[in-house]
């Protein structure tokens, strides 16, 4: 059989040596992230992108997914324990999770969320196994003329979901898209909009505009409100789940974990998607639900897992067509790139070591998880205590050296300084920072199929509408944009994410 | 206070995507344009400057229609000059006065810009700062930067 060939070589790629090592510092690092105020996984992993490229493309990417779903792991710590959600989707399990804390099981509540996040990873792991090679099939038959819809479409989708106007986060992608634009144009190597500076000739860095946009903007915003954090519980023991618990958690964590994996797959919020809705099908399906908001642990297990799934499947669209659906994934993507592998469907079949290597040390990665972070929940409730007064300078002076590193380059280090003074000030007034980036890192992807198409048809904008394939990618994008308008959808959208901030 | 216009937030953001815009699509004409077939540097920059502004022409005007209204808060003037600078300052000096001298201006300047932070406080943090990363990056990942730089005598 093939797929146990190829799961052969996952296994030989993710257990050797030094990869276990790298996806024990990811997992370990995403926990830290998870846990630590005020910086999330996608600042993280651009500012630790500089330091993983003198190591294997396969270690760099199985480390850079560690601290992504580690990352989910610790946000849910910091969710149940003091009620802060540490990542946007653990906001639902802090209702629940966190009133357990209150009532004495906060240790139960976080063994509820490792085992249902190790028992998500775990399918949809399977998942990815199952469904990414045959999509990847469908892309390899796409052309240009298919290819410049489909990432039109990744671009739209990925707003429709999201939170906030559709019109100013349509106008940050095309924002992102022309920053991309500044230095050599691809074909003529004319320097654009360089103002006679060589060290803007290679354009601007994307782990800057990461950096910058998602690390020092939320640090301005944190630093005009400062939040104090109270730990519930400094003590927390009776980790084991009863017996009954167990009963309780067992078909949350299923149905979770299966809205979860078809969630992930969705460009923009997938993975808050999963939990939201997670949560909603629990209450309305519990025969008590009174519970619900007062500690009940199916909240806790339900949204959990779906989460973790979710996180997951997020790197099907990535790995299959070379589409990043979420700012993490930009970053994926520009990780790849920058190892020379152009990310899409031709991955599994060049690179399939990485392919399947990475796929299999997020099953590890799990494990680690499980395995390590009950035992040590002590360390991470302590990390929780670390003063944001610290923290902060030492996310900008890893940030500086972390993208100096890069290229030696100090325009690298000034761009963070633009880019997060434009994010603090575009999310003062209501933009997200996410359409941005995913628009920076896809622009050249999409200037160049949009000119190869052109020459094709000999400049003809009606190729684009020639093929069965190419129309209907066109008419699934424009579905996208009117769904994310309507009034109905808006609204409920709309609640949806101001649980998220309220909570 | 007054209550802010309720078109407040889309007027400034759109304002924003427009400038923006139209700078690129007007920078973009000093190149060459070019046909869609063959298309010169130019005209990507000009297309998507033109597409911005005309996106931040829409969001000021459903700003007019239906304004989210919310009042803007503060802006951390102090945070946003005190980091830009450390930003720079580690530009600037990382080659010059060498990695110990930048990362350490570029901590002290990053503490203080957290007002409630004293002098005290952010040296010891900057001290510390210091030391971790030289042993994390220039002693653990090996990074190629001179401790001290060609700018300080010895």
């Amino acid at each position: 059989m093939e797929l146990f060939d190829n799961l052969g070589l996952g296994f030989e790629t993710a257990l050797s040596l030094e990869n276990l090592l790298f996806c024990f510092i990811g997992v370990v690092l995403g926990t830290a992230v998870g846990v630590l105020p005020g910086i999330g996984p996608t600042a993280t992993i651009a500012m630790l992108l500089p330091i993983t490229f003198n190591f294997e493309p396969v270690s760099a990417l199985i480390m850079l997914a560690g601290i992504y779903y580690g990352a989910q792991y610790g946000g849910s710590t910091t969710a149940i324990l003091i009620n802060l959600p540490g990542e946007s989707s653990a906001a639902v399990t802090a209702i629940d999770g966190h009133e357990m804390a209150r009532k004495g099981r906060a240790g139960v509540a976080l063994a509820t969320a490792a085992i249902g996040s190790f028992f998500a990873g775990t399918v949809a792991t399977v998942v990815l196994v199952l469904f990414a090679p045959p999509l990847a099939d469908i892309a390899l038959t796409f052309g240009s003329p298919e290819l410049f819809p489909l990432i039109v479409l990744g671009l739209i989708a990925s707003i429709a979901l999201a939170s906030g106007s559709t019109l100013k986060a349509l106008a940050m992608i095309v924002l992102g898209l022309l920053l991309g634009t500044i230095g050599q144009d691809q074909y003529t190597a004319t320097p654009r909009f360089v103002f006679g500076v060589r060290e803007l000739f290679g354009g601007i860095n994307f782990v800057s505009v990461a950096v910058g946009m998602f690390g020092i903007a939320e640090i301005l915003r944190n630093l005009e409100d400062e939040k104090t954090r109270k730990l519930v519980t400094q003590k927390i023991a009776g980790l084991w789940p009863t017996r009954d618990d167990f009963r309780r958690m067992a078909r949350p964590i299923l149905r979770g974990t299966a809205l979860g994996s078809a969630l992930g797959v969705l460009p923009g919020a997938g993975h808050v998607l999963a939990s939201f809705g997670s949560y909603s099908i629990e209450k309305r399906i519990a025969r008590d639900k009174s519970e619900f908001g007062h500690g009940a642990i199916e909240a806790v297990a339900g949204p959990e897992s779906a989460n973790n799934a979710a996180a997951q499947t997020s790197f099907i669209p990535l790995l299959t067509l070379g589409l990043p659906a979420s700012p993490v994934m930009a970053l994926m993507f520009g990780a790849l790139l920058i190892h020379g592998i152009q990310p899409g469907p031709r991955v599994i079949e060049t690179q399939p070591a990485l392919f399947w290597g990475l796929i299999v040390s997020m099953w590890v990665g799990n494990t680690f998880l499980l395995l390590l972070n009950l035992p040590l929940i002590g360390i991470w409730v302590r990390m929780l205590t670390i003063p944001y007064r610290m923290l902060f300078p030492a996310i900008i002076v890893f940030a500086s050296i972390g993208t100096f590193s890069l290229g030696l380059n100090a325009w690298d280090v000034f761009a963070i300084a633009f880019f997060g003074i434009l994010g603090y000030v575009l999310v003062k007034l209501g933009c997200e920072p996410a359409p941005l980036l995913l628009g920076f890192v896809l622009g050249p992807l999409l200037v160049e199929h949009l000119r190869r198409s052109l020459v094709i048809s000999r400049g003809d904008l009606s190729i684009f509408v020639s093929t069965g394939t190419s129309t209907a990618l066109l008419l699934l994008a424009l579905a996208a944009v009117v769904i994310a308008a309507l009034p109905a959808i808006r609204r409920r959208r709309e609640v949806v994410f101001a649980e998220e901030e309220d909570a | 206070m007054l209550q802010a216009h309720r078109a407040l937030k889309d007027i400034l953001a759109g304002g924003i995507f427009i400038a923006i815009g139209l700078a690129f699509a007007l920078g973009s004409l000093s190149y060459d344009i070019g046909t869609p077939l063959r298309m010169g540097p130019g005209y990507v920059p000009l297309v998507l400057g033109g597409l911005l502004a005309a996106l931040g022409v829409g969001v000021v005007v459903k700003g007019f229609i239906a304004g989210e209204g919310a009042s803007l808060g503060g802006f951390e003037w102090r945070a946003v000059i005190l980091i830009t600078a450390a930003l720079i300052f580690f530009g600037v000096t990382v080659r010059g006065l060498g990695a110990v001298p930048a990362l350490f201006g570029t901590s002290l300047l990053a503490s203080l810009a957290r007002s409630r932070t004293s002098w005290r406080e952010a040296l010891l943090i900057s001290v510390g700062l210091t030391v971790l990363s030289v042993v994390i990056f220039i002693v653990g990942l090996q990074l190629r930067l001179r401790l001290l730089g060609p700018w300080i005598p010895v």
